[in-house]
């Protein structure tokens, strides 16, 4: 394998940040404690979780007690969607097409026990209409789950327009609870969780260059969800279970990272995606699918006609640049991806597909590099499929 | 706490002139599938094998089931030839094999004489010893035909009582069969070849041909785990991974579309005809069923065939999918082999490949491959590894 490693796919996951490895360590090696003992120990691990939901809490426009600590993105939007299902009166529950898979299965579970659930559709740059939500939504309907920007296009969603239509509609009568998948969003794109009425926000610390295995829930004051697990009076007992102190202090650590540079970090990202979309898009044949404007700025999902988008990837390796087909969750499965399927594209552009994602640590030089390798490699690859 | 087991070995025993070499075979086999458990002793008699190891006895059995050439096994306890001894030991076996369970309602012994010596005829030491286990276990009912519990006493230097029987794999002892080299693709049927070939005794030395970005690492990691179950079979593994991209770009290039299968197995043959002499391998193994797919019709067959002069071995030419599939489950591959990953065959499938293919064709298809030079290069770049069986941890199936 190449020497240099350039790795684009922090969508994906991300390399931890120093600071959070260092807070991660420090946890472990010295403050071991059981945040709910009573002695000086468990406070002082207490602290620590304090201080990691007061940074998160910060990022978010949110205090520090709206704040629930979760094993990741899946957990947060497993409990957040069956916790408001089962709390609500009210059978049906609007989403959309191109949600994540830990969106789309806990509610296609919810279906099987009654619930109706419709998927909305999404136009050609996968973003779904407000209107359209306008017009799904139903006396009926207890729960609108909306992702903030989509994992494998990049498409930044509607939320503060959704947000409207959802308050014009519930006004007065019962609530309407307002969900987003913010795992790809948080620390890229800026969440205004007050101005635009979400209600739950589920959020990861891999994507950010904190650890793996830990997460956070925005739950709005005043709203109590039924727990996913039973247990002891953690996090409010709506995440019962002796809290990950080590990953919490390091998701503190990642939150306090990117609250330092959001400003900064958006820009930066923007630009560099956009050199690459430029380089790409030089490519004889070069499909870009991110839309060019309401994207986020760390992902770019392009497709190169004819060529299997796994041995595209298989072949920039050869060369340490690290890329993903589809989203890492199913990369895996040999079916077209879902969301791709769903802005239209044609089965032959989808299976040619690439996301290439970005991150903190990823420099100019390395987009040159990466473009170029990608155009070297289709160039080559191209007359072996015809 | 040592664990004794017989041994049976069916076909074997049939052998003339050569079935020293073949018990001699079956019982190193036999201890190198056993002996990192604990102290192993082997002793061979009767056209039986007994096999004591210090340990516990089902990693033992678990092991020992998957022995070439081994039909079947029973755990056994060893007495003196007395009948007495051979009594109580029974009683105590009917005792554990019924405790706890209401469904064990009927019995049988049955004895095998085998030494003249002990004074008492079969069928009376069989009842002699069933009476005794009735007056201690009156809820057990003896009953000839399927009995719930058969326990089994052989008398021979000693008396061996055992009280169930698992199927061993049958076959001839692995090395015994001669050299081979097995085509291993990652699909389902090309594990369950080898392992047949293995069966009747050839030593397989696994060949995966690696197509890198075409195929995935993992694809590759794929051909490792399914050697690595082979293994828990046959003992340590040569896998060789044949450096495939180049050939499979030149054949992209060079091969119009609905010959490419064809002529890249055709260039596996080629790959194999060269490596099999140095590896002292005689014969080629292959998970070919007739008809499955476009490459194995009569003609594909004949025209792949071509490439080697080498004899080619397909255990599953009559085999259907379903019996491959459930065979792959049996012997510990299937759940590997579907594992989604490119194997060198699933991928560039044409939409329409040739099924009827003629020589003449298929050797204007290869004329602009340079061949030899290909095929040098592709041996030039093959590794080998060795693939050990896996951990072995305690196995919980296995009958009583």
């Amino acid at each position: 394998m190449a020497e240099r490693e350039i790795y684009l796919d922090n969508a994906a996951t991300t390399r931890p940040h120093p600071a959070v490895i260092e807070a991660i360590t420090r946890t472990l090696a010295q403050e071991w404690g059981n945040p709910s003992s009573l002695h000086n120990r468990g406070l002082a691990a207490e602290r620590l979780v304090g201080e990691a939901r007061a940074a998160v809490a910060g990022t978010l426009d949110a205090s520090p007690e709206e704040i629930v600590f979760t094993s990741g993105g899946t957990e947060s939007n497993n409990l957040a969607l069956q916790g408001v299902a089962h709390l609500a009166r009210g059978r049906h529950i609007l989403t959309t097409a191109i949600e994540h898979s830990s969106v789309l299965t806990p509610l296609r579970r919810l279906s099987e026990e009654g619930y109706e659930v419709t998927e909305l559709p999404v136009d050609g740059e996968g973003r779904v209409s407000p209107e359209r939500v306008a017009q799904a939504l139903r006396p009926d309907t207890i729960l609108v789950s909306v992702m903030a920007v989509n994992n494998e296009l990049g498409t930044v969603q509607p939320l503060e327009e959704i947000g409207r239509v959802i308050r014009r509609h519930a006004g007065g009568g019962r609530p309407v609870y307002f969900h987003s998948d913010g795992v790809q969003a948080w620390g890229k794109t800026p969440l205004r969780l007050q101005a635009w009425g979400v209600d739950l926000l589920s959020i990861s610390g891999h994507k950010v260059h904190g650890p793996k295995g830990v997460g956070a829930l925005f739950i709005r004051k005043g709203i109590r969800l039924t727990p996913l697990l039973g247990g002891g009076e953690q996090e409010g007992a709506v995440r019962p279970g002796t809290e990950n102190v080590p990953g919490i202090a390091g998701l503190g650590a990642a939150a306090r990272l990117l609250a330092s540079d959001l400003k900064d970090l958006g820009p930066r990202l923007s630009a560099l995606r956009d050199q690459l979309r430029r380089g790409l898009a030089a490519i004889p044949d070069a499909r870009i699918n991110t839309p060019a404007a309401g994207a986020a700025p760390h992902i770019l999902n392009a497709s190169f006609p004819g060529i299997r988008g796994e041995t595209l990837l298989h072949r920039l390796e050869m060369e340490g640049i690290y890329t993903s087909t589809g989203s890492a969750c199913h990369a895996h499965d040999p079916r077209p991806s879902h969301v791709l399927l769903a802005i239209g594209l044609a089965p032959d552009l989808c299976t040619s597909s690439l996301r290439f994602s970005l991150g903190r640590f990823t420099t100019t030089d390395e987009i040159d590099a990466a473009a170029a390798a990608v155009a070297r490699a289709v160039a080559e690859l191209r007359p072996l499929v015809r | 706490m040592p664990s004794t087991f017989l041994l049976r070995y069916g076909e074997i025993a049939l052998k003339g002139q050569n079935q020293g070499f073949f018990i001699e075979t079956l019982a190193r086999n036999v201890r190198r599938a056993v002996e990192d458990l604990g102290p192993t002793e082997i002793r061979t008699a009767f056209g039986r094998i007994y096999v004591t190891v210090d340990t516990e006895p089902a990693p033992a059995a678990e092991r020992l089931r998957k022995v070439f050439g081994v039909v079947s096994l029973s755990q056994v306890r060893e007495v003196n030839l007395d009948l007495a001894d051979i009594t109580a030991e029974a009683v105590a076996l009917a005792e554990e094999a019924v405790a706890g369970r209401s469904d064990v309602t009927t019995f049988k012994v049955d004895t095998r004489r085998a030494d003249k010596r002990f004074p008492l005829p079969s069928m009376e030491t069989s009842s002699r010893v069933g009476r005794a286990i009735q007056d201690r276990l009156p809820q057990l009912r003896a009953r000839m035909r399927h009995p719930d519990l058969l326990l089994q006493i052989e008398l021979r230097d000693r008396a061996y009582l055992s009280t169930g029987t698992i199927a061993g794999p049958g076959g001839l002892p692995y090395g015994t069969g001669g050299r081979a080299l097995a085509l291993l693709s990652g699909g389902i049927d090309s594990p369950v070849a080898a392992w047949y070939a293995a069966r009747r005794g050839a030593v397989v030395i696994p060949v995966h041909f690696h197509s890198f970005p075409f195929t995935s690492e993992r694809s590759k990691e794929k051909v490792v785990d399914l050697c690595r179950a082979l293994a828990s079979y046959t003992g340590p593994l040569d896998l060789w991974v044949v450096h495939f991209t180049e050939i499979q770009r030149a054949i992209q290039t060079a091969v119009p579309d609905a010959l490419r299968v064809l002529v890249m197995r055709r260039m596996m043959m080629r790959v194999c005809d060269q490596l099999a002499p140095r590896l002292g391998a005689l014969a080629l193994v292959t998970g070919e069923s007739l008809g499955q797919v476009a490459s194995q019709t009569m003609e594909s067959i004949a025209a792949i065939n071509a490439a080697t002069t080498l004899p080619v071995l397909r255990p599953l030419i009559g085999a259907d999918k379903t019996e491959i599939m459930a065979h792959a489950e049996a012997i510990g591959t299937y759940g590997i082999s579907i594992r989604p990953y490119e194997d060198c065959c699933s991928l560039f499938v044409p939409a329409h490949p040739r099924t009827q293919p003629t020589l003449a064709e298929v050797a204007r298809a290869e004329a602009g491959l340079a061949v030899e030079p290909l095929i040098a290069e592709a041996i030039e770049r093959s590794a080998r590894m060795a693939v050990r069986p896996p951990e072995r941890t305690p196995a919980t199936q296995g009958t009583p």
